[in-house]
């Protein structure tokens, strides 16, 4: 059961390790928690095969999925609540006024058989709104809402009694979400693109500053320094084509600025998604193109990866085969882009778009998802976390 | 030994799991979590808890991974041996004990803290590998091993500013700290200020957790923020009264110092203010 676990999240591609497993495995032997709490259980895994904030949502999801159904018998799901149940609590607890309000909604079998059917409509967690049951709402159903005739779901919830998994909250799906927005200045995005290409840790011989100290010191005192090289590699994608072009430019003229500051920098372009190819000159792209294999055999993992383009597009254009819309491609573009992020740790999306939109369009949600929430906007502050994030 | 939280310190379920697995199999713990939600006071409250000694190691930019473990003065032996010191006759007169070895050598189980280590080098976490897991390292000056007499309870804190290699991740326990709800909130306010008034709180996390809501601030508020400003607020025995203020003119709440630590910011929340005013009295 735990190797098939184990074995799932190898597959969502989390960075677990048998060193891991093992130490999760001499802690439930050690009855660090007690073994039939699954929650416990969550909790040491968690602990224990997670080591970067940025997978616990991952880590969640892969955990909801493979241990679907064992949860504690008192984790009862909100379906499972039986309706006599809810009747009697209500005879109980609901003033003589608000009883009234019931009958007022058509009684309470009606109110019940509302609940039932939106319960079957809604397979989501939900929150605000007027109609569907969640949190802070005015439907008459969920908890938290405003309406004095609602059912009240989980409002109140002991312990051992949660409606909702803790696993299943997904409370770290937003982790690192706040970007800001600020002007768009191409000097200071430069001068941001620069301290980024010149950091080194490595160390030199700090010739000046030894001989001045040893004459200071009277023996022989080496100094060293931070040897400030270029060593930064940097691959470059740009999604050429369509509305996307006058912010390539303005993206291309900014790293070509910056260009001296690498080690290496390469480009390439693509459309919309990145698929099993991509081209430098976008007047032959149809004849000179170069294969994306070629591209990940040729460049060592230790590049670092910019996307440019707005990830806006179908989202059949990402997930499925034959999505592109200019040729068919054999696997989708999601299989392209995550091979590209396996081989290279250190990769970002810069999408030109304002931040406040991204939520609204599918296919950025779902390239936002594959980059793990490494998409940033085409912004001073965007670039500056940009950096930030490739540097680590 | 287990670590249960203490009168001082409220641990949500899911850090007292990850704290007790790293003290029963004894290994390293990483917390991480935004600043102010007490990830180096966690290693002070497992200290205290536990009753035992705290060693606190703060890392700088600067900090090699060998001054931890010990430093070896060869410019005062050098002096020395010029002015004829018999001191010099013995090495080990200059060597001078890092944290680590202090905290192997303690009597009992100690608990050391090794407080913000992303700020060092990169190579620094690596440099300790062997030292963490083995808990034991060689002094080449006198040549002796130093190993551990009780394996000392490591916690590391983070601020995420560089990724930790994979290698020292692996022999570690995680644990992100994340930002406490309001009912854990509450939970911790009541253990700082057990007498603090209930209207006060209610209409002053209303406050705080909106601020925390407000797109685009840069610095969002914290846990300690929170604290310190609750103090002022109790300190000047501001009314709940006017806390709920709607008059347009105090948008702003009072003692926002506090919580606020930038002028962007500020003038951000005041523009935002105005604005949901300004719609409140129209709705009105």
């Amino acid at each position: 059961m735990f190797i098939n676990f184990f074995f799932d999240l190898k597959q969502a591609s989390l960075p677990v390790s048998l060193k891991e497993y093992l130490m999760l495995m001499e802690a439930m032997n050690k009855r660090v928690v007690d073994s039939f709490n699954v929650n416990d259980f969550y909790y040491l895994s968690r602990s224990a095969l997670v080591k970067d904030e940025r997978y616990l949502d991952k880590f969640d999801r892969v955990f909801g999925h493979s241990f679907k159904g064992l949860e504690n018998p008192e984790g009862e799901t909100i379906k499972e609540i039986p309706e006599e149940w809810l009747k009697l609590m209500g005879q109980k607890y609901l003033t003589d006024e608000e009883k009234k309000m019931i009958e007022s909604l058509g009684g309470w079998d009606k109110l019940m058989e509302t609940l039932k059917q939106r319960l079957e409509e809604q397979k989501k967690r939900h929150q605000g709104g007027s109609k569907w049951i969640g949190t802070g709402g005015t439907s008459p159903f969920g908890a938290y809402g405003y309406n004095p005739e609602g059912i009240r779901i989980g409002q109140k919830e002991g312990k051992n009694k949660k409606a909702v998994k803790v696993w299943d909250k997904r409370e770290f799906s937003n982790l690192d979400g706040d970007v800001e927005l600020g002007t768009r200045n191409i000097k200071i995005a430069l001068r941001r693109l620069r301290k980024f290409a010149r950091e080194g840790a490595e160390t030199e011989l700090d010739l000046d500053n030894t001989i001045k100290s040893t004459a200071h010191k009277g023996y022989i005192d080496v100094k060293m320094m931070p040897e400030r090289r270029n060593k930064i590699k940097v691959l470059l994608f740009f999604d050429v084509g369509g509305s996307m072009d006058a912010h390539v430019k303005i993206c291309e003229e900014l790293f070509s600025a910056a260009r001296t500051e690498f080690k290496h920098m390469e480009y390439f372009y693509y459309h919309n998604c990145l698929y099993d190819a991509v081209w430098k000159d976008n007047n032959r792209r149809y004849n000179d193109n170069i294969k994306t294999w070629d591209v990940l055999h040729t460049y060592p993992s230790d590049y670092k990866v910019i996307f440019v383009g707005d990830a806006e597009m179908s989202p059949y254009e990402i997930t499925y085969p034959g999505g592109s819309v200019e040729f068919w491609n054999e696997e989708s573009g999601e299989t392209w882009l995550t091979r590209m992020l396996n081989v290279y740790e250190n990769a970002i999306w810069l999408n030109p778009i304002p931040e406040r939109y991204w939520d609204r369009i599918a296919s950025t949600s779902i390239i936002k998802q594959i980059f793990s929430d490494r998409m940033f906007p085409l912004t001073i502050e965007g670039i500056d976390q940009a950096m930030r994030e490739l540097n680590k | 030994m287990k670590f249960e939280g203490t009168s001082s310190y409220i641990a949500t379920e899911d850090l007292k799991v990850a704290v007790n697995a790293a003290i029963t199999l004894e290994r390293p713990i990483i917390v991480k979590g935004e600043p102010g939600t007490g990830k180096t006071m966690l290693a002070h409250e497992v200290a205290k808890s536990l009753d035992a000694e705290i060693i606190t190691w703060h890392i700088k930019s600067t900090t090699k991974a060998q001054q931890g473990l010990y430093e070896y003065d060869a410019v005062t032996r050098l002096r020395d041996s010029q002015l004829g010191d018999e001191k010099v006759k013995d090495i080990k007169n200059y060597i001078s004990k890092g944290k680590l070895w202090n905290a192997f050598e303690s009597d009992k189980r100690p608990v050391l803290l090794i407080d913000e280590i992303d700020k060092a080098d990169i190579e620094f976490p690596n440099d300790l590998l062997l030292e963490l897991d083995k808990m034991e390292f060689f002094v080449y000056e006198t040549g002796e091993t130093i190993k551990a007499q009780n394996r000392p309870i490591v916690i590391i804190t983070s601020n995420n500013e560089k990724e930790l290699p994979d290698a020292f991740l692996r022999r570690c326990f995680f644990h992100y700290i994340k930002f406490p709800d309001p009912n854990t909130m509450e939970e911790i306010v009541e253990v700082h200020y057990p007498d603090i008034k209930k209207d006060l709180i209610q209409e002053a996390f209303k406050i705080f957790y909106d601020i925390r809501e407000v797109p685009g601030i840069k610095k969002k508020p914290s846990t300690s923020e929170l604290i310190d400003w609750l103090k002022l607020l109790m300190t000047d025995d501001v009314d709940a009264k006017i806390l709920r203020e709607k008059d347009p003119k105090k948008l702003i709440p009072p003692l926002h110092g506090a919580l606020l630590k930038n002028e962007q910011d500020v003038h951000l929340f005041e523009r935002l203010a105005f604005i949901s005013r300004r719609e409140n009295e129209n709705v009105e």
